[in-house]
C-alpha cells in the first residue's frame, strides 16, 4: 500500500468509535480557526514592529526566528494527548518548583543572573514553565475531586498558587508573579469559586493594598503615583504615559500612516518595540487599526472559549479556559497600560511586542489548546 | 450506583464550568468595551487636542551619559581615564546622496574599507533621525581639515566624546579588564533606562566587577527641537550622577616593575600584603593593550591576539591552573605537625626513592642517591621528596585534603574579579567523579609533593602563603582599597577576614617558617638561584611543575646544576615551569609573593628582583646593599 493510501485511510476511517471523520488538520492536530487568527495577529505584529523598531531589519529577523520557533513549539505541544498532560501535571509542577528554587540559589551564588537558568545548551526562565504547569496542576487536581470547591480545597489551591508566586516575586519579577496569580486564579474562577469568596478576596486585596505599598520597590511606587497623576513627574515615569497618550490620540481615526508616526520615531515614545508597541499601532493606523487588532485578539479569545466549552472533561475544560483567560488578561493589561486606564506594569503585548521567551510559552499554550480540540474524538466519555 | 453519581457530577461540573465561561465572557466584553470607549475618547473625541500636542511635541527628552568613574592605584596614580576623542558623525536623513558624500569626505579624511563597511552596517541598525558614526578617533589634523570644509557637508559634523583610556597599556590589562560596546546579551541584563545614554560597559576585570559603581546614573535634558529633531535650546535638565572613582590596592610602580622583570617570559606574579589581603601586584605575561578593545578591535588584530602561541589574552594569575609542585610542601608540613604525625626532630633515611609496602612501584626522589638522614628542616630546605612521600602516606588523603582546604585551595579565593577559577584539591570522590577511576595510594604520595592532580592558581597560592606569613590569619584577597563618590570623601574598604587556620601548637608555624628561611640561607638549599641573602629576612619555597620528565624522575626540582643544563637543551615548550612562593620580612611580613615562570628556570631570579625592589627600592637608585649577617635574626645558617 502506498504512503498516500495509508494517509487517506487514516483520514477517512473513524477511530475509537468516535463520531465523524477526521480531517487532515485534525490528523496533524492543528485547529484551523485558531491557527488563522494567530497568523493574522503575528503578521500584524511584524508590520507594526517593523515601523516601531525604526525599520531595524536585524530585530525583525530575530523576531521572525522567535515566531518560527514558536510555531514549531505550538505544533509539538499540539501532538501531545491531553491525557498525557493530565498524567504529568503534578510532576511538571513539582519540577517547576524545583527549578524556581534552583534559579534563586544559582542567581544568588552567581552574579545577577536573576531569572535565568543556564543548562549549558539552553537558557530559559523557569517562571515560564510555571505559567503552564500551575493551571495544569490545578485543573488536574479539580478533575480528581468533586466540584464545586470545598473551602479546604480553596485553601489548598491558595498554597499551590502562592508558593511559585512568592518564589518568582523574590527574583524579583513582579509582573510574572501577578500573571501567575491570574493563571491560577482563573482556574479557581472557572471551577466555580463562589462569587462571595471572590468578592471577599477583592475586598481583602483592597484592604491589603496599603501593606503592599511597603513591599514595593521605589520605582514601582513611582509608577503607581504617576498613574494617578501623570503630570507630577513629566520628565520621569509620567513621561511614558503622557507620550503614549499623545501618540495614540494624534493617530485619529485612520492614523498617520505606516512608518509615519512622529511620536515613536522621534524618540518621544519610550520602549516602542516592546511594552508600548500598541501606541505605535494607534499612532500609525489610528482607531481603525486598533479596532482591527482588538478584533483579532478577541477572535483568538473567542476560539479559546469555544474550545473550552466543547472540551470533554473537567481537566481539559479548566486548562483550556485558564490559558485563554490568562492570554486575555495579559493583552488587556498591556493595552490598558498604554491607553492610561491601568498603571504602567511592564507587561509586553503578547505575540506583538519584541521578545522571545514569553512567545515560546504563549505558543506552547496555544499548542495545548489545539491538542485539547483535536484529540476530542479520541476521548471516551 | 457509584457510576451514576460520577456521571451526574460530570454533567453538573460541565454545566458549572460553562456557566462560568459565559460570566467571564460577559466581563471580558465589558472590559473591551471600556477599552474601546477609552480609544474613542483619545483618538476621536480628543484627537485635535493630541494632534496639537504632538505637533508642539518638539520637546525631546535626551538622556545624558554619566561620566564613568576613574580608577586609581593605592598611591593615587591614574590607571583608567576618560579622554576626549573626536568622531565624524552623519545624520542620514540630511544627506541626499550618501555615496557621493562619502567619496567627498574620503578626499579630506582618509577612510578605510573597514570604516565604510562598519558604517553601512551601523546605518542599517539606526533610525533615520539618529546620528551614525563614520570614523572614531580623528586626529587633530583631520579635525582641522574637516572644519575648514564643514560648510560643504550639511548633516555631517565632528563631535567630541569621552572614551576610556588605559595609560598603562599592557601592564594592567589582566586586572583592570576593559570596557567595550554593549552587546545584545548584556542588553538583556542591564537597566535599559540607566544605560540609555551609555554605549560602553565593563567587559572584564575590575571594569566588569565594579560596573555598577563605575557607571553612575543617567541624567536627562528636555530640549526644544525644530521640526527635524535638532535641538534649539535646553529647557530643563537633570544632571547625570558620575560613577564612583575607585582606588585599587595595587601599587602601579611595583606592578610595572614586575611586568618588566617577567618580560619575555610566559608567567604570572601575585603579590599580597599579608596583614590585610590587599593585592599589591597581579601580573600575567604576556599581556595585551586593552585600549584596542575600547574602540572596537578589528578582526585581524583580534585573531592575532587569540592565535598567538603565548596566549596574551589568557589571565594566568587568575585562571592559570598549575601543578603546585614542591611549593605545597610547607602546607603539608604544618598539617603533619598539627596532626602529630611528625615532630621537628623525627628523621627518615632517604635512599633516593620511596616504595609502598603494598605495591612494587618505586617513587623517586628528585636527587639520585637520596638526601640521607633528613628531618623536617632539611626536608623543606632540600625539598626532599622521600620525606614528603612518607609524610603523605602517614597522613592519608583525608587529612591532606582537610589541611589544603583550610588554606583555601580548591575553591575561589573570593577576590573581587569575576573570572577567577577554583583549582583542584584532588580527593577520592573527585577522582571517581572526574576521572572515573578509584584513588590509589600512589595518588596520595604524588599529592604530597604537589604533583599529580593538584592544580592551583597563582592567586590561590599567594593567598595560601600569606596565611603562613600571618601564622594562620586569613584575609580574602581584594583589589578595592576605597571608593569615592565625586566631590565626597573616600570610603575605605575594610579587609574581610576568614576563618583562621588554628593549630594546637602555634609554634608549628615557626618551625616551618624557619625551614623556609633555610631554603635561602642553607648551603644546599634549593633557593640557591635566589642569591645571597639581602638586608631583609625572607622565607621561600621553590617548586617545579614538570612538563617533561628527564630520566623518569617522577619528582620535581630541576634546581641542580646538571638538571638545569639538561633542561636548557630541551625545546622551550618542553622545559619545566618553575614556581616560587615567598614572604618577607619574616618578622613582620609586608609582602607575600608567588612567581610562576612557564618553561623556564627563572622564577627565583624574578622573585629576588621583585622583593629587593619592594623592600629596598629601585635597583638603579639604591646600590645593592652588602650582606650584613648581624641583621638577620634567629637564623643559624648564615651565608658567608
Amino acid at each position: 500500500m502506498s504512503f498516500t493510501n495509508v494517509i487517506k485511510n487514516r483520514l477517512t476511517k473513524p477511530e475509537g468509535g468516535g463520531s465523524g471523520y477526521r480531517t487532515f488538520w485534525q490528523y496533524i492536530h492543528i485547529d484551523v480557526p485558531l491557527l488563522i487568527s494567530l497568523l493574522l495577529l503575528i503578521t500584524a505584529g511584524l508590520i507594526i514592529l517593523y515601523s516601531a523598531s525604526s525599520q531595524n531589519l536585524q530585530l525583525i529577523e530575530q523576531q521572525v526566528f522567535h515566531i518560527g520557533l514558536g510555531l514549531l513549539v505550538m505544533v509539538l505541544f499540539a501532538q501531545i494527548n491531553p491525557l498525557t498532560y493530565q498524567r504529568w501535571a503534578l510532576w511538571v509542577y513539582l519540577l517547576g518548583i524545583v527549578l524556581l528554587i534552583a534559579v534563586l540559589i544559582v542567581g544568588h551564588v552567581g552574579n545577577g543572573a536573576g531569572r535565568w537558568l543556564n543548562l549549558g545548551f539552553i537558557r530559559f526562565q523557569p517562571s515560564e514553565i510555571m505559567k503552564l504547569a500551575l493551571p495544569m496542576f490545578l485543573a488536574w487536581h479539580y478533575h480528581r475531586i468533586h466540584l464545586p470547591l470545598s473551602f479546604s480545597t480553596v485553601i489548598f489551591s491558595g498554597i499551590i498558587i502562592l508558593v511559585p508566586v512568592l518564589l518568582i516575586a523574590k527574583q524579583p519579577d513582579l509582573s510574572t508573579a501577578l500573571l501567575l496569580i491570574v493563571a491560577g486564579g482563573t482556574v479557581l474562577l472557572l471551577a466555580g469559586l463562589s462569587w462571595y469568596l471572590i468578592g471577599a478576596f477583592i475586598t481583602l486585596g483592597a484592604l491589603c493594598a496599603p501593606l503592599v505599598w511597603y513591599v514595593l520597590h521605589d520605582y514601582q511606587r513611582q509608577r503607581v503615583l504617576t498613574f494617578f497623576n501623570p503630570e507630577r513627574d513629566p520628565l520621569g515615569s509620567g513621561y511614558h504615559i503622557i507620550q503614549s497618550k499623545i501618540a495614540i490620540g494624534s493617530g485619529g481615526l485612520f492614523g498617520k500612516g505606516w512608518l509615519n508616526g512622529t511620536q515613536s520615531h522621534l524618540h518621544f515614545l519610550p520602549e516602542h518595540a516592546t511594552d508600548f508597541i500598541f501606541a505605535v499601532c494607534g499612532e500609525e493606523f489610528g482607531f481603525i487599526g486598533n479596532l482591527i487588532l482588538i478584533i483579532i485578539f478577541m477572535a483568538i479569545i473567542g476560539r479559546g472559549l469555544y474550545i473550552t466549552m466543547h472540551a470533554q472533561d473537567t481537566f481539559t475544560r479548566l486548562l483550556a479556559g485558564s490559558l485563554t483567560l490568562t492570554f486575555f488578561v495579559s493583552f488587556f493589561v498591556n493595552m490598558g497600560m498604554v491607553t492610561g486606564i491601568l498603571p504602567v506594569a511592564g507587561l509586553p503585548l503578547p505575540l506583538v511586542s519584541y521578545g522571545g521567551s514569553s512567545m515560546m510559552t504563549l505558543m506552547a499554550s496555544f499548542g495545548i489548546l489545539m491538542s485539547i480540540q483535536t484529540h476530542r474524538k479520541l476521548l471516551t466519555t | 450506583m457509584r457510576k451514576r453519581i460520577a456521571i451526574k457530577d460530570h454533567h453538573q461540573e460541565i454545566h458549572l464550568i460553562n456557566q462560568r465561561c459565559i460570566s467571564v465572557l460577559v466581563i471580558m466584553i465589558l472590559l473591551i468595551i471600556l477599552l474601546i470607549i477609552r480609544l474613542v475618547h483619545l483618538q476621536l473625541v480628543n484627537h485635535d487636542h493630541f494632534t496639537t500636542l504632538s505637533k508642539k511635541n518638539w520637546l525631546d527628552l535626551v538622556p545624558l551619559e554619566p561620566t564613568r568613574g576613574l580608577i586609581y592605584d593605592r598611591n593615587g596614580v591614574l590607571l583608567a581615564d576618560n579622554i576626549p576623542v573626536y568622531s565624524l558623525d552623519l545624520l542620514p536623513y540630511k544627506i541626499a546622496n550618501m555615496p557621493s558624500t562619502l567619496a567627498e569626505i574620503a578626499k579630506i579624511i582618509p577612510l578605510s574599507d573597514d570604516d565604510i563597511a562598519q558604517f553601512h552596517k551601523e546605518l542599517k541598525q539606526h533610525r533615520r533621525f539618529d546620528e551614525v558614526t563614520l570614523k572614531l578617533k580623528l586626529s587633530e589634523d583631520e579635525v582641522a581639515r574637516f572644519s575648514e570644509n564643514q560648510y560643504r557637508f550639511p548633516g555631517v559634523r565632528v563631535k567630541a566624546h569621552l572614551i576610556r583610556h588605559y595609560p598603562f597599556v599592557n601592564s594592567l590589562s589582566h586586572v583592570l579588564g576593559y570596557v567595550g560596546r554593549i552587546n545584545m546579551d548584556e542588553l538583556q541584563e542591564i537597566d535599559a533606562t540607566n544605560y540609555s545614554a551609555t554605549n560602553y560597559i565593563g567587559k572584564l576585570g575590575i571594569e566588569k566587577y565594579y560596573e555598577d559603581d563605575l557607571h553612575g546614573t543617567v541624567g536627562y535634558e528636555q530640549a526644544e527641537n525644530d521640526a527635524s529633531g535638532q535641538a534649539l535650546r535646553v529647557l530643563n535638565q537633570i544632571k547625570p550622577v558620575p560613577g564612583k572613582n575607585l582606588y585599587l590596592t595595587l601599587d602601579s610602580k611595583l606592578q610595572s616593575f614586575v611586568e618588566q622583570a617577567l618580560a619575555g617570559h610566559r608567567g604570572a606574579v601575585v603579590a599580597i600584603q599579608p596583614a590585610t589581603g590587599q593585592v599589591l601586584a597581579m601580573v600575567s605575561e604576556p599581556s595585551y593593550d586593552p585600549n584596542l578593545f575600547v574602540a572596537g578591535i578589528n578582526n585581524k588584530e583580534f585573531q592575532a591576539l587569540q592565535q598567538s602561541p603565548d596566549r596574551p589574552l589568557y589571565n594566568r594569575a587568575l585562571r592559570g591552573l598549575y601543578p603546585s609542585g614542591s611549593t605545597i610542601k610547607p602546607f603539608i608540613a604544618v598539617g603533619g605537625l598539627d596532626a602529630g604525625v611528625i615532630s621537628p626532630n623525627d628523621t627518615i633515611h632517604d635512599p633516593g626513592w620511596y616504595k609502598l609496602s603494598t605495591s612494587s612501584r618505586i617513587f623517586h626522589d628528585h636527587k639520585r642517591g637520596g638526601h640521607g638522614i633528613v628531618n623536617l628542616y632539611r626536608a623543606i630546605v632540600t625539598s626532599c621528596d622521600t620525606y614528603f612521600f612518607t609524610l603523605a602516606h602517614n597522613l592519608g588523603i583525608q587529612r591532606i585534603d582537610a589541611i589544603l582546604e583550610k588554606f583555601g585551595f580548591g575553591e575561589s579565593t573570593g577576590v573581587d574579579l569575576e573570572e577567577e577559577i577554583a583549582g583542584v584539591v584532588p580527593s577520592p570522590a573527585w577522582k571517581r567523579k572526574v576521572k572515573g577511576a578509584s584513588w590509589y595510594e600512589g595518588d596520595t604520595l604524588n599529592l604530597g609533593i604537589g604533583q599529580g592532580f593538584m592544580q592551583v592558581t597563582p592567586l590561590q597560592l599567594a593567598t595560601g602563603i600569606a596565611v603562613i606569613a600571618n601564622h594562620g590569619k586569613r584575609f580574602v584577597p581584594h583589589l578595592l582599597l576605597a571608593e569615592q563618590q565625586p566631590g565626597k570623601s573616600l570610603e575605605m574598604q575594610t579587609p574581610a577576614q576568614q576563618d583562621p587556620v588554628n593549630f594546637h601548637d602555634p609554634n608549628n608555624w615557626n618551625i616551618v617558617i624557619n625551614a623556609m628561611q633555610g631554603v635561602v640561607t642553607a648551603p644546599d638549599g634549593t633557593g640557591f638561584r635566589f642569591g645571597k641573602l639581602g638586608p631583609y629576612s625572607v622565607a621561600i619555597k621553590t617548586g617545579t611543575a614538570q612538563n617533561h620528565s628527564i630520566k623518569n624522575y617522577n619528582a620535581d626540582e630541576a634546581f641542580s646544576a646538571s638538571a638545569y643544563e639538561e633542561q636548557s637543551k630541551l625545546p622551550e615548550k618542553l622545559r619545566d615551569t618553575t614556581l616560587l612562593v615567598a614572604f618577607a620580612p619574616v618578622e613582620k611580613p609586608q609582602i607575600a609573593l608567588v612567581v610562576i615562570v612557564e618553561n623556564d628556570a627563572g622564577a627565583s631570579q624574578v622573585a629576588r628582583q621583585i622583593l629587593d625592589y619592594y623592600l629596598i627600592g629601585p635597583p638603579l637608585v639604591v646600590p645593592v646593599a652588602p650582606v650584613n649577617p648581624t641583621k638577620v635574626q634567629g637564623n643559624p645558617h648564615v651565608v658567608h
